[in-house]
Protein backbone atom coordinates (compact mmCIF):
# COMPACT_ATOMS: atom_id res chain seq x y z
CA UNK A 1 0.00 0.00 0.00
CA UNK A 2 3.10 2.26 -0.19
CA UNK A 3 2.02 3.61 -3.56
CA UNK A 4 -1.45 4.39 -2.28
CA UNK A 5 -0.04 6.42 0.59
CA UNK A 6 1.93 8.39 -2.02
CA UNK A 7 -1.26 9.13 -3.96
CA UNK A 8 -3.59 9.80 -1.07
CA UNK A 9 -1.33 12.06 0.99
CA UNK A 10 -2.86 13.36 4.19
CA UNK A 11 -3.08 16.86 2.69
CA UNK A 12 -5.16 15.53 -0.21
CA UNK A 13 -7.49 13.48 1.97
CA UNK A 14 -7.96 16.46 4.27
CA UNK A 15 -8.66 18.96 1.49
CA UNK A 16 -11.11 16.52 -0.09
CA UNK A 17 -12.96 16.28 3.21
CA UNK A 18 -12.93 20.04 3.88
CA UNK A 19 -12.35 21.86 0.61
CA UNK A 20 -11.17 25.49 0.84
CA UNK A 21 -12.84 28.21 -1.24
CA UNK A 22 -15.83 25.96 -1.92
CA UNK A 23 -18.17 28.87 -2.64
CA UNK A 24 -19.70 31.10 -5.30
CA UNK A 25 -18.53 34.70 -5.72
CA UNK A 26 -20.69 37.82 -5.66
CA UNK A 27 -18.86 39.58 -8.48
CA UNK A 28 -16.81 37.15 -10.56
CA UNK A 29 -14.91 38.62 -13.51
CA UNK A 30 -13.95 35.25 -14.96
CA UNK A 31 -15.46 31.81 -14.82
CA UNK A 32 -15.17 28.42 -16.50
CA UNK A 33 -16.58 24.95 -16.19
CA UNK A 34 -14.41 21.84 -16.41
CA UNK A 35 -15.54 18.26 -16.94
CA UNK A 36 -13.90 14.88 -17.12
CA UNK A 37 -16.73 13.23 -19.08
CA UNK A 38 -15.39 9.71 -18.59
CA UNK A 39 -15.12 10.11 -14.80
CA UNK A 40 -17.92 12.53 -14.06
CA UNK A 41 -15.53 14.93 -12.29
CA UNK A 42 -16.82 18.47 -12.51
CA UNK A 43 -15.47 21.86 -11.45
CA UNK A 44 -17.24 25.22 -11.72
CA UNK A 45 -14.66 27.91 -11.11
CA UNK A 46 -15.25 31.63 -10.47
CA UNK A 47 -12.52 34.26 -10.19
CA UNK A 48 -12.49 37.91 -9.35
CA UNK A 49 -9.48 39.62 -10.91
CA UNK A 50 -8.95 43.11 -9.56
CA UNK A 51 -5.91 45.37 -9.89
CA UNK A 52 -3.97 42.71 -11.79
CA UNK A 53 -4.31 40.03 -9.09
CA UNK A 54 -6.69 37.19 -8.27
CA UNK A 55 -8.57 38.92 -5.48
CA UNK A 56 -11.03 36.11 -4.86
CA UNK A 57 -11.62 32.63 -6.19
CA UNK A 58 -14.22 29.97 -5.51
CA UNK A 59 -15.23 26.60 -6.90
CA UNK A 60 -18.13 24.20 -6.78
CA UNK A 61 -17.93 20.67 -8.01
CA UNK A 62 -18.10 16.99 -7.46
CA UNK A 63 -15.80 14.13 -8.25
CA UNK A 64 -12.99 12.00 -6.92
CA UNK A 65 -10.78 12.99 -4.00
CA UNK A 66 -7.90 13.90 -6.31
CA UNK A 67 -9.98 16.29 -8.43
CA UNK A 68 -11.66 18.02 -5.50
CA UNK A 69 -8.51 18.30 -3.36
CA UNK A 70 -6.66 19.66 -6.37
CA UNK A 71 -9.30 22.38 -6.84
CA UNK A 72 -9.13 23.23 -3.15
CA UNK A 73 -5.33 23.44 -3.04
CA UNK A 74 -5.17 25.28 -6.36
CA UNK A 75 -7.59 27.99 -5.30
CA UNK A 76 -5.56 28.48 -2.10
CA UNK A 77 -2.30 28.62 -4.07
CA UNK A 78 -3.32 31.19 -6.68
CA UNK A 79 -5.24 33.54 -4.40
CA UNK A 80 -3.44 36.92 -4.41
CA UNK A 81 -1.27 36.02 -7.42
CA UNK A 82 -1.37 37.67 -10.82
CA UNK A 83 -2.90 35.66 -13.67
CA UNK A 84 0.60 35.33 -15.19
CA UNK A 85 1.97 33.90 -11.94
CA UNK A 86 -0.97 31.50 -11.74
CA UNK A 87 -0.27 30.33 -15.30
CA UNK A 88 3.40 29.72 -14.42
CA UNK A 89 2.33 27.69 -11.39
CA UNK A 90 0.01 25.66 -13.67
CA UNK A 91 3.01 24.82 -15.90
CA UNK A 92 5.12 23.74 -12.93
CA UNK A 93 2.28 21.65 -11.50
CA UNK A 94 1.51 20.13 -14.88
CA UNK A 95 5.17 19.17 -15.37
CA UNK A 96 5.24 17.53 -11.95
CA UNK A 97 2.18 15.32 -12.42
CA UNK A 98 2.92 14.36 -16.04
CA UNK A 99 6.69 14.14 -15.81
CA UNK A 100 7.05 10.44 -15.06
CA UNK A 101 8.21 8.85 -11.85
CA UNK A 102 11.45 10.85 -11.44
CA UNK A 103 10.20 14.32 -12.42
CA UNK A 104 11.33 16.90 -9.86
CA UNK A 105 8.71 18.24 -7.46
CA UNK A 106 10.16 21.56 -6.38
CA UNK A 107 8.64 22.12 -2.92
CA UNK A 108 9.82 25.75 -2.88
CA UNK A 109 7.71 26.73 -5.90
CA UNK A 110 4.87 24.29 -5.31
CA UNK A 111 4.41 24.40 -1.56
CA UNK A 112 1.48 22.22 -0.54
CA UNK A 113 0.84 21.40 -4.20
CA UNK A 114 3.82 19.04 -3.99
CA UNK A 115 1.38 16.64 -2.28
CA UNK A 116 0.28 15.70 -5.81
CA UNK A 117 3.70 14.32 -6.77
CA UNK A 118 2.39 10.77 -6.16
CA UNK A 119 -0.18 11.17 -8.95
CA UNK A 120 2.50 10.61 -11.61
CA UNK A 121 2.64 6.94 -10.58
CA UNK A 122 -1.05 6.66 -11.52
CA UNK A 123 -1.36 7.73 -15.17
CA UNK A 124 -5.14 7.15 -15.14
CA UNK A 125 -5.50 9.77 -12.40
CA UNK A 126 -3.36 12.58 -13.85
CA UNK A 127 -6.38 14.16 -15.51
CA UNK A 128 -8.17 14.25 -12.15
CA UNK A 129 -5.35 16.35 -10.68
CA UNK A 130 -5.14 18.59 -13.74
CA UNK A 131 -8.84 19.32 -14.18
CA UNK A 132 -8.95 22.31 -11.83
CA UNK A 133 -5.85 23.81 -13.43
CA UNK A 134 -7.16 23.45 -16.98
CA UNK A 135 -10.36 25.09 -15.80
CA UNK A 136 -8.37 27.94 -14.26
CA UNK A 137 -6.46 28.34 -17.51
CA UNK A 138 -9.74 28.52 -19.45
CA UNK A 139 -11.25 31.00 -17.00
CA UNK A 140 -8.25 33.31 -17.20
CA UNK A 141 -8.27 33.06 -20.99
CA UNK A 142 -11.95 34.06 -20.78
CA UNK A 143 -12.86 31.13 -23.01
CA UNK A 144 -16.55 30.52 -22.41
CA UNK A 145 -16.59 26.99 -23.90
CA UNK A 146 -16.66 24.21 -21.27
CA UNK A 147 -13.29 22.51 -21.15
CA UNK A 148 -12.47 18.85 -20.87
CA UNK A 149 -9.25 17.05 -20.10
CA UNK A 150 -10.22 13.95 -22.08
CA UNK B 1 3.57 -14.76 -14.89
CA UNK B 2 2.26 -17.23 -12.36
CA UNK B 3 -0.32 -17.29 -9.66
CA UNK B 4 -0.06 -18.48 -6.12
CA UNK B 5 -3.80 -18.65 -5.60
CA UNK B 6 -5.41 -21.99 -6.27
CA UNK B 7 -8.90 -21.74 -7.63
CA UNK B 8 -11.36 -23.88 -5.74
CA UNK B 9 -12.12 -26.97 -7.73
CA UNK B 10 -15.86 -26.83 -7.13
CA UNK B 11 -18.36 -24.04 -6.87
CA UNK B 12 -21.30 -23.97 -4.51
CA UNK B 13 -23.31 -24.81 -7.60
CA UNK B 14 -23.11 -28.54 -8.04
CA UNK B 15 -21.79 -29.83 -11.32
CA UNK B 16 -19.79 -26.70 -12.09
CA UNK B 17 -16.09 -27.56 -12.26
CA UNK B 18 -14.58 -24.13 -11.61
CA UNK B 19 -10.94 -25.23 -11.75
CA UNK B 20 -11.45 -26.78 -15.16
CA UNK B 21 -13.36 -23.74 -16.45
CA UNK B 22 -10.73 -21.30 -15.15
CA UNK B 23 -7.99 -23.32 -16.82
CA UNK B 24 -9.68 -22.56 -20.16
CA UNK B 25 -8.90 -18.82 -19.71
CA UNK B 26 -5.12 -18.19 -19.77
CA UNK B 27 -5.36 -14.61 -18.43
CA UNK B 28 -6.97 -15.79 -15.18
CA UNK B 29 -3.63 -17.31 -14.15
CA UNK B 30 -1.73 -14.02 -14.46
CA UNK B 31 -0.80 -11.48 -11.79
CA UNK B 32 -1.31 -7.72 -11.51
CA UNK B 33 0.94 -5.63 -9.24
CA UNK B 34 2.27 -8.91 -7.87
CA UNK B 35 -1.22 -10.15 -6.94
CA UNK B 36 -3.37 -12.73 -8.73
CA UNK B 37 -5.67 -10.98 -11.18
CA UNK B 38 -9.21 -10.73 -9.82
CA UNK B 39 -11.13 -9.80 -12.93
CA UNK B 40 -14.56 -8.44 -12.03
CA UNK B 41 -15.16 -6.20 -15.05
CA UNK B 42 -16.91 -8.71 -17.28
CA UNK B 43 -19.67 -6.23 -18.04
CA UNK B 44 -17.09 -4.11 -19.88
CA UNK B 45 -15.50 -7.04 -21.67
CA UNK B 46 -15.11 -10.72 -20.91
CA UNK B 47 -11.90 -12.72 -20.98
CA UNK B 48 -11.24 -15.17 -23.83
CA UNK B 49 -10.92 -18.93 -23.59
CA UNK B 50 -7.95 -20.65 -25.20
CA UNK B 51 -10.29 -22.05 -27.86
CA UNK B 52 -11.12 -18.54 -29.13
CA UNK B 53 -7.52 -17.31 -29.01
CA UNK B 54 -6.37 -20.41 -30.89
CA UNK B 55 -9.14 -20.17 -33.49
CA UNK B 56 -8.11 -16.60 -34.39
CA UNK B 57 -4.40 -17.50 -34.50
CA UNK B 58 -5.08 -20.64 -36.52
CA UNK B 59 -7.14 -18.70 -39.02
CA UNK B 60 -4.30 -16.24 -39.64
CA UNK B 61 -1.69 -19.00 -39.70
CA UNK B 62 -3.42 -21.42 -42.03
CA UNK B 63 -6.81 -20.13 -43.19
CA UNK B 64 -6.50 -16.46 -44.14
CA UNK B 65 -8.04 -15.28 -47.42
CA UNK B 66 -10.78 -12.83 -48.31
CA UNK B 67 -14.32 -14.17 -48.43
CA UNK B 68 -16.89 -14.35 -51.24
CA UNK B 69 -14.24 -13.50 -53.84
CA UNK B 70 -11.58 -15.98 -54.86
CA UNK B 71 -12.21 -19.15 -56.79
CA UNK B 72 -9.19 -20.74 -55.12
CA UNK B 73 -9.29 -23.26 -52.30
CA UNK B 74 -8.10 -20.96 -49.51
CA UNK B 75 -10.79 -18.36 -50.24
CA UNK B 76 -13.41 -21.08 -50.40
CA UNK B 77 -12.40 -22.42 -46.98
CA UNK B 78 -12.32 -18.89 -45.49
CA UNK B 79 -15.82 -18.31 -46.88
CA UNK B 80 -16.99 -21.62 -45.46
CA UNK B 81 -15.62 -20.69 -42.02
CA UNK B 82 -17.23 -17.25 -42.22
CA UNK B 83 -20.63 -18.59 -43.27
CA UNK B 84 -20.33 -21.58 -40.96
CA UNK B 85 -20.03 -19.21 -38.01
CA UNK B 86 -23.23 -17.50 -39.19
CA UNK B 87 -25.08 -20.80 -38.88
CA UNK B 88 -23.65 -21.29 -35.39
CA UNK B 89 -24.88 -17.84 -34.38
CA UNK B 90 -28.29 -18.52 -35.91
CA UNK B 91 -28.59 -21.64 -33.75
CA UNK B 92 -27.17 -19.79 -30.71
CA UNK B 93 -29.90 -17.15 -31.01
CA UNK B 94 -32.46 -19.58 -32.43
CA UNK B 95 -33.17 -17.34 -35.41
CA UNK B 96 -35.17 -18.88 -38.26
CA UNK B 97 -32.68 -18.31 -41.04
CA UNK B 98 -28.96 -17.64 -41.46
CA UNK B 99 -29.70 -14.50 -43.48
CA UNK B 100 -31.22 -12.93 -40.37
CA UNK B 101 -27.72 -12.84 -38.83
CA UNK B 102 -25.82 -9.68 -39.86
CA UNK B 103 -22.18 -9.28 -38.85
CA UNK B 104 -21.41 -5.89 -37.33
CA UNK B 105 -18.67 -4.49 -35.08
CA UNK B 106 -20.80 -4.86 -31.98
CA UNK B 107 -23.98 -3.68 -30.33
CA UNK B 108 -23.16 -0.01 -30.93
CA UNK B 109 -22.96 -0.54 -34.68
CA UNK B 110 -26.02 -2.80 -34.63
CA UNK B 111 -28.17 -0.11 -32.97
CA UNK B 112 -26.79 2.55 -35.30
CA UNK B 113 -27.65 0.34 -38.27
CA UNK B 114 -31.25 -0.12 -37.19
CA UNK B 115 -31.72 3.50 -36.06
CA UNK B 116 -30.40 4.76 -39.38
CA UNK B 117 -31.88 2.23 -41.79
CA UNK B 118 -35.17 1.34 -40.10
CA UNK B 119 -35.40 5.03 -39.18
CA UNK B 120 -35.17 6.13 -42.80
CA UNK B 121 -37.82 3.57 -43.72
CA UNK B 122 -40.36 4.12 -40.96
CA UNK B 123 -39.68 7.13 -38.73
CA UNK B 124 -41.16 10.50 -39.69
CA UNK B 125 -41.68 13.88 -38.03
CA UNK B 126 -44.02 13.59 -35.04
CA UNK B 127 -43.36 9.87 -34.58
CA UNK B 128 -42.17 8.47 -31.26
CA UNK B 129 -39.21 6.27 -30.37
CA UNK B 130 -39.68 4.52 -27.03
CA UNK B 131 -36.54 3.83 -24.95
CA UNK B 132 -36.09 2.92 -21.30
CA UNK B 133 -34.59 4.90 -18.41
CA UNK B 134 -31.79 2.35 -17.96
CA UNK B 135 -30.39 2.34 -21.51
CA UNK B 136 -26.68 2.44 -22.28
CA UNK B 137 -25.67 5.55 -24.25
CA UNK B 138 -25.30 3.31 -27.31
CA UNK B 139 -29.05 2.65 -27.21
CA UNK B 140 -29.88 6.34 -26.71
CA UNK B 141 -27.60 8.44 -28.90
CA UNK B 142 -28.24 6.68 -32.27
CA UNK B 143 -31.98 7.24 -31.73
CA UNK B 144 -31.43 10.88 -30.78
CA UNK B 145 -29.47 11.40 -33.99
CA UNK B 146 -32.34 9.82 -35.91
CA UNK B 147 -34.92 11.89 -34.03
CA UNK B 148 -33.03 15.11 -34.80
CA UNK B 149 -32.93 14.26 -38.49
CA UNK B 150 -36.58 13.29 -38.78
CA UNK B 151 -38.28 15.45 -36.18
CA UNK B 152 -39.36 12.40 -34.18
CA UNK B 153 -39.57 12.44 -30.36
CA UNK B 154 -37.81 10.24 -27.80
CA UNK B 155 -40.04 8.85 -25.03
CA UNK B 156 -38.65 7.10 -21.96
CA UNK B 157 -40.10 4.19 -19.96
CA UNK B 158 -39.49 5.12 -16.29
CA UNK B 159 -38.11 2.79 -13.61
CA UNK B 160 -38.62 2.45 -9.88
CA UNK B 161 -36.00 2.86 -7.14
CA UNK B 162 -35.06 -0.81 -7.37
CA UNK B 163 -34.15 -0.32 -11.02
CA UNK B 164 -37.15 -2.13 -12.53
CA UNK B 165 -39.09 -0.74 -15.49
CA UNK B 166 -42.62 0.42 -14.74
CA UNK B 167 -44.64 -1.71 -17.10
CA UNK B 168 -47.95 0.09 -16.56
CA UNK B 169 -46.20 3.28 -17.69
CA UNK B 170 -44.71 1.37 -20.60
CA UNK B 171 -48.16 0.35 -21.73
CA UNK B 172 -49.34 3.96 -21.58
CA UNK B 173 -46.32 5.17 -23.52
CA UNK B 174 -47.08 2.83 -26.43
CA UNK B 175 -49.13 5.18 -28.60
CA UNK B 176 -50.32 5.14 -32.21
CA UNK B 177 -47.24 7.29 -32.97
CA UNK B 178 -44.73 4.81 -31.51
CA UNK B 179 -42.59 3.43 -34.34
CA UNK B 180 -40.13 1.30 -32.37
CA UNK B 181 -39.29 0.22 -28.82
CA UNK B 182 -35.57 -0.15 -27.96
CA UNK B 183 -34.68 -1.65 -24.60
CA UNK B 184 -31.80 -3.47 -22.90
CA UNK B 185 -32.17 -7.16 -22.13
CA UNK B 186 -29.96 -6.69 -19.06
CA UNK B 187 -28.95 -3.29 -17.67
CA UNK B 188 -25.15 -2.96 -17.71
CA UNK B 189 -25.07 -0.64 -14.71
CA UNK B 190 -27.87 -2.12 -12.57
CA UNK B 191 -27.97 -5.77 -13.56
CA UNK B 192 -31.75 -5.70 -14.03
CA UNK B 193 -33.09 -8.40 -16.36
CA UNK B 194 -36.01 -6.84 -18.20
CA UNK B 195 -39.15 -8.88 -18.98
CA UNK B 196 -38.53 -8.80 -22.71
CA UNK B 197 -41.04 -11.47 -23.67
CA UNK B 198 -43.84 -9.55 -21.98
CA UNK B 199 -42.63 -6.23 -23.37
CA UNK B 200 -42.37 -7.62 -26.90
CA UNK B 201 -45.87 -9.05 -26.73
CA UNK B 202 -47.24 -5.72 -25.56
CA UNK B 203 -45.41 -3.83 -28.33
CA UNK B 204 -46.65 -6.29 -30.95
CA UNK B 205 -50.22 -6.00 -29.71
CA UNK B 206 -49.94 -2.35 -30.84
CA UNK B 207 -48.12 -3.25 -34.05
CA UNK B 208 -44.80 -1.83 -32.83
CA UNK B 209 -41.50 -3.66 -33.41
CA UNK B 210 -38.96 -4.00 -30.58
CA UNK B 211 -35.16 -3.90 -30.60
CA UNK B 212 -33.40 -5.61 -27.70
CA UNK B 213 -29.88 -4.52 -26.75
CA UNK B 214 -28.41 -7.91 -25.91
CA UNK B 215 -24.86 -6.78 -25.12
CA UNK B 216 -25.26 -7.99 -21.52
CA UNK B 217 -27.86 -10.64 -22.29
CA UNK B 218 -25.78 -12.90 -24.53
CA UNK B 219 -23.00 -13.62 -21.98
CA UNK B 220 -25.45 -14.69 -19.25
CA UNK B 221 -28.68 -16.06 -20.71
CA UNK B 222 -29.66 -18.88 -23.02
CA UNK B 223 -31.21 -16.99 -25.92
CA UNK B 224 -34.15 -17.68 -28.16
CA UNK B 225 -35.12 -14.65 -30.24
CA UNK B 226 -38.28 -16.37 -31.47
CA UNK B 227 -39.45 -17.16 -27.97
CA UNK B 228 -38.57 -13.62 -26.79
CA UNK B 229 -40.51 -12.32 -29.77
CA UNK B 230 -38.06 -9.51 -30.51
CA UNK B 231 -37.69 -7.99 -33.97
CA UNK B 232 -34.01 -7.08 -33.52
CA UNK B 233 -31.43 -8.43 -31.08
CA UNK B 234 -27.90 -7.06 -30.82
CA UNK B 235 -24.79 -8.91 -29.65
CA UNK B 236 -21.23 -7.80 -28.86
CA UNK B 237 -18.81 -10.69 -29.38
CA UNK B 238 -16.23 -9.42 -26.90
CA UNK B 239 -18.72 -9.49 -24.01
CA UNK B 240 -19.54 -13.15 -24.71
CA UNK B 241 -15.96 -14.49 -24.61
CA UNK B 242 -15.25 -13.73 -28.29
CA UNK B 243 -12.89 -11.22 -29.92
CA UNK B 244 -13.33 -7.43 -29.87
CA UNK B 245 -14.60 -5.69 -32.98
CA UNK B 246 -17.18 -8.27 -34.01
CA UNK B 247 -20.83 -8.67 -33.14
CA UNK B 248 -24.18 -9.57 -34.57
CA UNK B 249 -27.41 -7.88 -35.44
CA UNK B 250 -30.29 -10.34 -35.55
CA UNK B 251 -33.25 -8.96 -37.44
CA UNK B 252 -36.45 -10.56 -38.63
CA UNK B 253 -36.05 -11.11 -42.37
CA UNK B 254 -39.19 -9.15 -43.24
CA UNK B 255 -37.72 -6.02 -41.58
CA UNK B 256 -34.21 -6.46 -42.96
CA UNK B 257 -35.55 -7.00 -46.47
CA UNK B 258 -37.57 -3.80 -46.38
CA UNK B 259 -34.78 -1.71 -44.86
CA UNK B 260 -32.36 0.28 -47.08
CA UNK B 261 -28.61 -0.42 -46.89
CA UNK B 262 -26.69 1.18 -44.02
CA UNK B 263 -23.28 1.42 -45.70
CA UNK B 264 -22.41 1.14 -49.38
CA UNK B 265 -19.40 -0.63 -50.80
CA UNK B 266 -18.10 -3.90 -52.09
CA UNK B 267 -19.83 -7.19 -51.24
CA UNK B 268 -23.25 -5.56 -50.69
CA UNK B 269 -24.15 -5.09 -54.34
CA UNK B 270 -25.61 -7.18 -57.10
CA UNK B 271 -24.54 -4.89 -59.94
CA UNK B 272 -23.14 -1.38 -60.16
CA UNK B 273 -23.25 1.20 -62.94
CA UNK B 274 -22.87 4.94 -62.48
CA UNK B 275 -26.57 5.27 -63.14
CA UNK B 276 -27.97 2.55 -60.91
CA UNK B 277 -26.86 0.01 -58.33
CA UNK B 278 -28.89 -2.98 -57.27
CA UNK B 279 -28.21 -4.46 -53.90
CA UNK B 280 -27.30 -7.97 -52.86
CA UNK B 281 -29.86 -10.03 -50.95
CA UNK B 282 -29.57 -10.59 -47.18
CA UNK B 283 -27.29 -10.78 -45.33
CA UNK B 284 -24.74 -9.29 -47.78
CA UNK B 285 -26.84 -6.14 -48.24
CA UNK B 286 -25.75 -5.05 -44.76
CA UNK B 287 -22.14 -6.26 -44.92
CA UNK B 288 -20.31 -3.74 -47.10
CA UNK B 289 -16.56 -4.11 -47.43
CA UNK B 290 -14.18 -6.81 -46.27
CA UNK B 291 -15.51 -7.91 -42.88
CA UNK B 292 -13.59 -8.89 -39.73
CA UNK B 293 -13.20 -12.47 -40.93
CA UNK B 294 -10.85 -13.59 -38.17
CA UNK B 295 -13.20 -11.97 -35.65
CA UNK B 296 -16.11 -13.96 -37.07
CA UNK B 297 -14.08 -17.16 -36.81
CA UNK B 298 -13.23 -16.27 -33.18
CA UNK B 299 -16.87 -15.49 -32.42
CA UNK B 300 -17.87 -18.85 -33.90
CA UNK B 301 -15.35 -20.50 -31.55
CA UNK B 302 -16.85 -18.56 -28.61
CA UNK B 303 -20.29 -19.88 -29.53
CA UNK B 304 -18.90 -23.43 -29.71
CA UNK B 305 -17.33 -22.92 -26.30
CA UNK B 306 -20.55 -21.61 -24.73
CA UNK B 307 -22.71 -24.30 -26.31
CA UNK B 308 -20.28 -26.90 -24.95
CA UNK B 309 -20.84 -25.69 -21.38
CA UNK B 310 -23.61 -26.70 -19.04
CA UNK B 311 -25.31 -23.31 -19.35
CA UNK B 312 -27.80 -24.01 -16.57
CA UNK B 313 -24.95 -24.81 -14.17
CA UNK B 314 -23.05 -21.71 -15.34
CA UNK B 315 -26.07 -19.52 -14.64
CA UNK B 316 -26.62 -21.20 -11.29
CA UNK B 317 -23.00 -20.46 -10.37
CA UNK B 318 -23.41 -16.81 -11.44
CA UNK B 319 -26.51 -16.51 -9.29
CA UNK B 320 -24.59 -17.96 -6.37
CA UNK B 321 -21.85 -15.35 -6.89
CA UNK B 322 -24.45 -12.59 -7.08
CA UNK B 323 -26.10 -13.68 -3.83
CA UNK B 324 -22.75 -14.14 -2.09
CA UNK B 325 -21.39 -10.77 -3.29
CA UNK B 326 -24.61 -8.99 -2.32
CA UNK B 327 -24.42 -10.43 1.21
CA UNK B 328 -20.68 -9.85 1.65
CA UNK B 329 -20.71 -6.30 0.26
CA UNK B 330 -23.51 -5.40 2.67
CA UNK B 331 -21.00 -5.95 5.51
CA UNK B 332 -18.77 -3.11 4.26
CA UNK B 333 -19.53 0.01 6.35
CA UNK B 334 -21.15 2.81 4.36
CA UNK B 335 -21.73 0.70 1.25
CA UNK B 336 -25.00 0.96 -0.67
CA UNK B 337 -25.91 -1.28 -3.59
CA UNK B 338 -27.47 0.56 -6.55
CA UNK B 339 -29.84 -1.69 -8.49
CA UNK B 340 -31.86 -4.13 -6.43
CA UNK B 341 -34.27 -5.58 -8.98
CA UNK B 342 -35.86 -8.94 -8.17
CA UNK B 343 -34.65 -10.38 -11.46
CA UNK B 344 -30.94 -9.60 -11.72
CA UNK B 345 -27.87 -10.82 -13.56
CA UNK B 346 -24.50 -11.12 -11.77
CA UNK B 347 -23.79 -7.38 -11.71
CA UNK B 348 -23.40 -5.40 -8.48
CA UNK B 349 -23.12 -1.60 -8.64
CA UNK B 350 -22.37 0.16 -5.39
CA UNK B 351 -21.37 3.44 -3.81
CA UNK B 352 -19.32 4.00 -0.67
CA UNK B 353 -20.47 6.83 1.53
CA UNK B 354 -18.15 9.85 1.12
CA UNK B 355 -15.77 8.18 -1.32
CA UNK B 356 -15.90 8.67 -5.08
CA UNK B 357 -15.99 5.52 -7.20
CA UNK B 358 -12.70 6.39 -8.93
CA UNK B 359 -10.86 6.45 -5.65
CA UNK B 360 -12.43 3.07 -4.84
CA UNK B 361 -11.26 1.71 -8.21
CA UNK B 362 -7.69 2.91 -7.76
CA UNK B 363 -7.47 1.49 -4.23
CA UNK B 364 -8.84 -1.99 -5.01
CA UNK B 365 -6.58 -2.15 -8.09
CA UNK B 366 -3.66 -2.28 -5.64
CA UNK B 367 -5.02 -5.68 -4.60
CA UNK B 368 -5.20 -6.88 -8.21
CA UNK B 369 -8.97 -6.33 -8.39
CA UNK B 370 -10.33 -4.98 -11.68
CA UNK B 371 -13.73 -3.30 -11.33
CA UNK B 372 -15.41 -0.64 -13.42
CA UNK B 373 -15.89 2.79 -11.92
CA UNK B 374 -17.77 5.71 -13.40
CA UNK B 375 -21.13 6.22 -15.02
CA UNK B 376 -20.91 3.05 -17.15
CA UNK B 377 -22.17 4.98 -20.20
CA UNK B 378 -25.51 5.32 -18.41
CA UNK B 379 -25.51 8.93 -17.24
CA UNK B 380 -29.34 9.07 -17.01
CA UNK B 381 -29.22 6.11 -14.59
CA UNK B 382 -26.64 7.87 -12.41
CA UNK B 383 -28.79 11.00 -12.42
CA UNK B 384 -31.88 9.00 -11.46
CA UNK B 385 -30.14 7.53 -8.42
CA UNK B 386 -28.49 10.87 -7.58
CA UNK B 387 -24.93 9.57 -7.71
CA UNK B 388 -22.09 10.90 -9.91
CA UNK B 389 -20.68 7.42 -10.43
CA UNK B 390 -20.73 3.91 -9.04
CA UNK B 391 -18.24 1.09 -8.66
CA UNK B 392 -19.39 -2.07 -10.41
CA UNK B 393 -18.35 -5.67 -9.96
CA UNK B 394 -19.68 -7.80 -12.81
CA UNK B 395 -19.16 -11.55 -12.60
CA UNK B 396 -18.72 -14.24 -15.22
CA UNK B 397 -19.10 -17.98 -14.73
CA UNK B 398 -15.33 -18.28 -14.13
CA UNK B 399 -15.29 -16.01 -11.07
CA UNK B 400 -15.11 -17.43 -7.57
CA UNK B 401 -16.38 -16.72 -4.07
CA UNK B 402 -12.72 -16.24 -3.10
CA UNK B 403 -12.52 -13.36 -5.54
CA UNK B 404 -15.56 -11.74 -3.92
CA UNK B 405 -13.67 -12.03 -0.62
CA UNK B 406 -10.60 -10.32 -2.12
CA UNK B 407 -12.82 -7.45 -3.31
CA UNK B 408 -14.47 -7.07 0.09
CA UNK B 409 -11.08 -7.13 1.83
CA UNK B 410 -9.72 -4.53 -0.62
CA UNK B 411 -12.72 -2.30 0.13
CA UNK B 412 -11.70 -2.28 3.79
CA UNK B 413 -8.51 -0.60 2.51
CA UNK B 414 -10.61 2.29 1.22
CA UNK B 415 -11.61 3.08 4.80
CA UNK B 416 -7.94 2.96 5.82
CA UNK B 417 -7.19 5.73 3.30
CA UNK B 418 -10.26 7.87 3.84
CA UNK B 419 -10.93 7.09 7.51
Amino acid sequence: MADLAELYQQTIVEHNRSPRNFKTLGHPTNHAQGDNPLCGDRIDLQIEVDGGVIKDIGFQGSGCAISQASASLMTSAVLGKSPAEAERLFRTFHDMVTGGADAPADPKTLGKLAAFAGVRQFPARVKCANLAWHTLHAALAADPAPISTE
Amino acid sequence: MTTTRQAPSRSAASGWDLARIRADFPILATTVRGKPLVYLDNGATSQKPRAVIDAVSRFYETGNANVHRGVYALSESATAAYEGARSKLRRFLNAREDREIIYVRGTTEAVNLVASSFGRLRIKAGDEILLSAMEHHSNIVPWQIQAEQTGATIKVIPMNRAGELELDQYERLLTPRTRIVAVAHISNSLGTINPIKQMAALAHSRGVPILVDGAQGAPHLVLDVQDLGCDFYTVSGHKMFGPTGIGVLYGRAEHLEAMPPYQGGGDMIRSVTFEKTTYAPLPAKFEAGTPDIAGVVGLGAAVDYLVGLDRAAALHHEHDLLAYATTRLATVPGLTIVGTARDKASVVSFVLNGVHAHDVGTIVDQSGVAIRTGHHCTQPVMEFFGVPATARASFAFYNTRDEVDVLVEALQGVRKVFG
